[in-house]
């Protein structure tokens, strides 16, 4: 089945089975590795994404359902020569260790950020509560991100 | 990838048996986990008329990121126990009524409402399945291979008070052990619905009658509430928790919903 959609602001198309997920077309066939595959259950969000303006698990979103689709991956936020507000918070406070779950915490607190720049920490606590990072770096992603709320106050 | 309900009833009616995909929430955890290989799928997704929310009828496409702010408070907090964000951004009431798990978390609150569940094919138009008709076994529906799930049917007569809760071992994320809905009408009518302590949601239906006669329960009546719905469930014991503990927990947790109704 032949999938076109838009990806990170690009028009893309892959050639999927049917029964495939976003996040096997995203890294195998469109050269996007940075939504991390780990549990394949909707459980830890290392693959989240935005897809249609929600913040999804694209592990659990079957491919040949995109068709027409927006997608944003991490790849989607910032470049090579200016980081994302949120990847800045991020690199300031430190709040990388492993890096493997990173990915998915940058696109879920970017999605939070859009809609609310200068949210409280039970807001940021809420909105990251389906990202798991197994290093338990949630004290530094946190400090981090508060602290780009603050900003957002200013 | 059906646009629009008539094509998706188009298409079932065509390859009837096929899969229903709607937020991919449960069928693609199968499908990773290489469990299962669906050979023919018709998505929800694009079917805007099954996303429309009124006061009495919920499209059976509303997600639970939209019910986790209706004014039904208990099918409120049962959709903020619902996964996490992303899961709930994706997940809908409508994929519960139809994967039919024990513990579907949106389950008992339409079971304590004696809510209808309304179901379209493509020859046969519309029909209203009483909830208890709908749901028959683990996984279980009477829903025929060429027909759709459309909207959750809820009665004119909404209760003044009503709590979900569920039990599991910590407050996010998690698969209930059991869950239970309290709803009591200004007349003292009381229903009790309760998830995972049995193949399909269950009233407890002699607890109800009982407390139902009591206009302000003594202590002594919500202690006989709860020992008659620990009587009434028929739980297992399963890899999250023993059926000796899920009997249990029934009682305190639908004894604990009525306090708050009562409370209220």
């Amino acid at each position: 089945m032949i999938v076109t959609f838009t990806v990170n602001g690009e028009t893309r198309t892959a050639n999927v089975v049917g029964w495939e997920s976003l996040l096997g077309v995203l890294r195998d066939e469109l050269g996007l590795p940075g939504s991390k595959n780990a549990c394949e259950q909707g459980e830890c969000g290392s693959c989240s994404v935005v897809l249609d303006g929600e913040l999804v698990c694209s592990c659990l979103v079957m491919a040949g359902d995109c068709e027409g689709a927006t997608v944003t991956t991490v790849e989607g936020y910032g470049s090579e020569d200016e980081a994302h507000p949120v990847q800045q918070a991020m690199l300031d406070a430190g709040a990388v260790q492993c890096g493997f779950c990173t990915p998915g915490f940058v696109v879920a607190a970017a999605h939070l950020y859009e809609s609310n720049p200068s949210p409280k920490e039970d807001e940021i606590r809420e909105a990251l509560s389906g990202n798991i990072c197994r290093c338990t770096g949630y004290g530094a992603i946190l400090r981090g991100l508060e602290a780009l709320a603050e900003e957002g106050r200013a | 990838m059906a646009h629009g309900l008539d094509e998706a009833l188009a298409a079932r009616h065509a390859a009837p048996g096929s899969e229903l995909l709607a937020g991919g929430t449960d069928m693609m955890v199968e499908v990773n986990l290489a469990h299962h290989r669906p050979s023919s799928v018709i998505s929800l997704r694009h079917a805007p008329e099954l996303r429309v929310l009124e006061p009495h009828r919920i499209g059976s496409g509303v997600t639970w990121a939209t019910l986790e702010r209706s004014d039904h408070r208990a099918l409120a907090q049962a959709a903020r126990t619902v996964g996490s964000p992303q899961i709930r951004a994706a997940g809908t009431l409508g994929g519960n009524i139809g994967t039919a798990s024990p513990a579907g978390d949106g389950l008992p609150w339409l079971a304590a409402l004696d809510a209808g569940i309304e179901v379209a094919s493509h020859t046969r138009g519309s029909r209203l399945v009483p909830w208890s008709d709908f749901f028959t076994g683990v996984k279980q529906t009477s829903l025929a291979d060429d027909e759709i799930v459309t909207a959750a049917v809820l009665p004119d007569d909404l209760p003044a008070q009503q709590e979900f809760a569920k039990i599991g071992p910590r407050n996010a994320m998690v698969i209930s052990v059991v869950s239970a809905v309290v709803m009591r009408w200004d007349d003292g009518t009381t229903r009790v619905a309760l998830g995972s302590v049995a193949p399909t949601p269950l009233r407890a239906r002699q607890a109800e009658g009982m407390i139902s006669a009591e206009a302000n329960p003594s202590d002594a009546a919500l202690a006989e509430f709860a020992r008659m719905v620990a009587a009434e469930v028929r739980p297992i014991t399963d890899h999250r928790a023993t059926a000796d503990y899920r009997r249990h927990a029934a009682g305190v947790l639908a004894r604990r919903l009525l306090e708050r109704c009562l409370a209220a």
